[in-house]
């Protein structure tokens, strides 16, 4: 078996449960640790039962094993409030952070728009913006490397049951933060974002929507190509990344319809929005492990 | 039904439903216009932004002819008694809108979310009740979708919030009086007896008059309306229609119903693009439980892809959409055509 970097996951909730079982397939990440603040978290009695070692000490049940066991990336899967503290601690003990809550004081990461510039840059914190961000903002990249989009918005429309009380009580925060990264890693020069939430049942599959206005008349051919390579890119880590319609255009519009449905690991599969959080953690994180095992990055304390 | 000698209050939509059926191209001048004469006609709350709230301006929805802000500030400054009312859809707009429309002179803020899912407004009623002297009102959209028991679960959580006053809302315009007397008489059993209700209705079925009244009568003290029934759909309850039926019926409401015909006959109608009215498309949404705000997407990618506009909103309503998924509009439409192509 070859060499794997050792990880910790922190929060055994939804997504730290899914992130857990993407992860122990994965050929270069090995999840030590599952790190939670209830004794009788289901989380950790699951993560138990996968054999990952596991604390209900929060982040302070884990700093003390971290050198021990050689965690050099942590997943953080809490919420934005508690968040700056525990990359803080990860970081003093020289693991990378990557950060699925909204908190996003690292820079946002948008796995095959800005990947490499991240670890480039060896950023010891890496957001990974929003669920609706993972979706769109790869979209909104395609077009924008063709040519200069003046205005990128998206509309994610959700399942009821894949929004968690966080999300819900500062939604705010999902449409402000998923048009900054449509902005800064879309590559818009303005973006807007949009959230509508379904209570359908059975539930629906996550849609997202991104309309782009270009600068000049669209070049219809070189966008369609691009969308169709960004989509193919996408798929390498959610398979269930489709194109329902377009690439259509409409004057110096470019429309671009889409379903992401889930790998169902442990969430749901219409869960997309979550799943495809996951899976661009992971990605994330593996490749941080890629450069760790090649001897290039070698993330260490501040 | 007898309502003599109640005491209600009307909340004209014309200037943000009725940015709908007017693609959101209402000038500002217009705006100013019609408020004025509102004001002169003694109509007590008007709301003024874009069709689907603040920050609603979008390629989803459509970019309006100005700013809510510029809306705001000139329809604020221009009225004397009539106050002013803008609507927020949280996941379209934020509290920075919010605030925004607070500093332009609002007096009340209405924070709307689909029936089910109230929660996602704690961050805004919270904060707008604790604005001193707004008016903080939350507002269930689609309210047919969902039982009276489960709707006042919602209704509640707004309440909680901070919300002084809550809504049910016709959207689709597809409930019938006995639907809104079983929504609002539970309601008003289970609310505190301080928090006011409201009710928003639609004309698609041609029931906006007869829903208004048994909201009235199961205990509703606010009523939306829109003269000439400027609104999404087949429009909202005709305001003059209702006034007068109020007259009739003993509700005071303090509006000066000539005045009030004379706006909607003077003002309002010349100003439509098409006439506001129960077609068979806007019939369809209120026979299918549809989004009135659908209606013209509808129409229009019916048009660009040779299919029926009812038949588009026949498939939305059976796929449960609601408020806000106007971009599934087009994407249905392209599916659709396609699998026609392919028959």
């Amino acid at each position: 078996m070859s060499k794997k970097i050792r990880v910790a996951i922190i929060g055994p909730g939804n997504i730290g449960t899914d992130l857990l079982m993407k992860a122990m397939r994965s050929e270069v990440i090995e999840p030590v640790w599952m790190v939670g603040v209830d004794p009788d978290s289901p989380g950790l009695a699951r993560a138990r039962d996968m054999g990952i070692k596991t604390t209900c000490d929060g982040v302070d049940g884990l700093v003390p094993h971290m050198r021990e066991d050689n965690i050099q990336i942590c997943f953080d899967a809490t919420s934005a409030y508690v968040h700056a503290d525990n990359s803080r601690k990860v970081n003093a003990e020289g693991a990378v952070m990557v950060d699925l809550t909204p908190a996003a004081i690292g820079p946002f990461c948008v796995p095959p728009v800005n990947l490499q510039d991240a670890v480039a840059a060896k950023a010891m914190n890496v957001n990974m913006v929003t669920c609706g961000g993972q979706a769109t903002i790869p979209m909104v990249a395609a077009v924008s490397r063709v040519q200069t989009v003046t205005y990128g918005e998206i509309v994610a429309t959700v399942s009821s049951r894949s929004v968690g009380p966080g999300t819900r009580k500062n939604i705010d925060e999902f449409t402000r933060t998923t048009a900054k990264g449509v902005e800064l890693i879309g590559g818009a020069q303005q973006g807007k974002a949009i959230i509508v939430i379904n209570p359908a049942e059975p539930p629906l599959i996550m849609r997202d929507t991104i309309h782009c206005l270009t600068a000049d008349e669209p070049d219809q051919e070189a966008i369609t190509r691009s969308v169709h390579e960004m989509v193919a890119e996408v798929q390498k880590y959610v398979p269930g990344y489709t194109l329902k319609n377009g690439p259509t255009f409409d004057g110096k519009r470019v429309s671009i319809y889409m379903e992401v449905a889930g790998l169902g690991d442990f969430l749901p599969r219409y869960a997309g929005n979550l799943d495809i959080m996951t899976a661009a953690g992971l990605r994330t994180a593996e490749m941080y492990a890629e450069e760790i095992l090649a001897g290039r990055f070698v993330p260490a304390a501040a | 039904m007898n309502l003599q000698g109640r005491k209600i209050q009307v909340h004209d939509m014309s200037l943000r439903d009725g940015m709908h059926p007017k693609q959101h191209q209402i000038t500002v001048q217009q705006m100013v216009d019609i408020a004025v004469a509102m004001d002169e006609a003694g109509i007590p709350l008007i709301e003024v932004t874009h069709g689907d709230g603040l920050g609603g301006a979008s390629v989803n929805y459509g970019f309006p002819a100005a700013s809510d802000q510029e809306y705001l500030t000139a329809v604020c400054k221009a009225v004397k008694k009539t106050k002013v009312s803008a609507l927020l859809l949280p996941g379209i707009g934020t509290v920075d809108h919010l605030k925004m429309a607070v500093d332009c002179g609002i007096s009340t803020i209405r924070v709307a979310t689909h029936c089910t899912e109230a929660d996602v407004s704690e961050q805004h009623i919270s904060m707008a009740s604790q604005i001193s002297g707004l008016d903080t009102v939350g507002f269930l959209m689609m309210a047919h979708m969902i039982p009276a028991e489960e709707l006042v679960v919602q209704l509640k959580l707004m309440e909680s919030y901070g919300a002084n006053c809550v809504y049910i809302t016709d959207s689709a315009g597809y409930m019938l009086p006995d639907d809104v007397t079983e929504r609002i008489a539970l309601a008003r059993a289970e609310l505190k007896p301080e928090t006011e209700l409201g009710f928003h209705g639609h004309h698609n079925l041609g029931m906006g008059i007869a829903n208004s009244l048994a909201a009235v009568d199961a205990g509703a003290n606010r009523i939306d309306g829109s003269l000439a029934g400027l609104g999404a759909g087949a429009g909202n309850t005709p305001l003059e229609v209702f006034l007068a039926v109020c007259d009739r019926m003993g509700v005071e409401t303090g509006v000066d119903l000539f005045k009030a015909m004379d706006v909607a006959e003077d003002l309002i109608v010349p100003l439509m693009d098409h006439m506001v009215r129960v077609d068979r498309d806007s019939l369809t949404l209120g026979w299918a439980g549809v989004y009135s705000s659908f209606l013209l997407f509808a129409k229009r990618s019916a048009a660009k892809h040779g299919l029926s506009a009812r038949d588009i909103l026949v498939e939305l309503g059976r796929r449960r959409t609601v408020g806000g998924q106007e971009d599934m509009i087009e994407d249905l439409a392209m599916d659709m055509a396609r699998d026609r192509k392919s028959a």
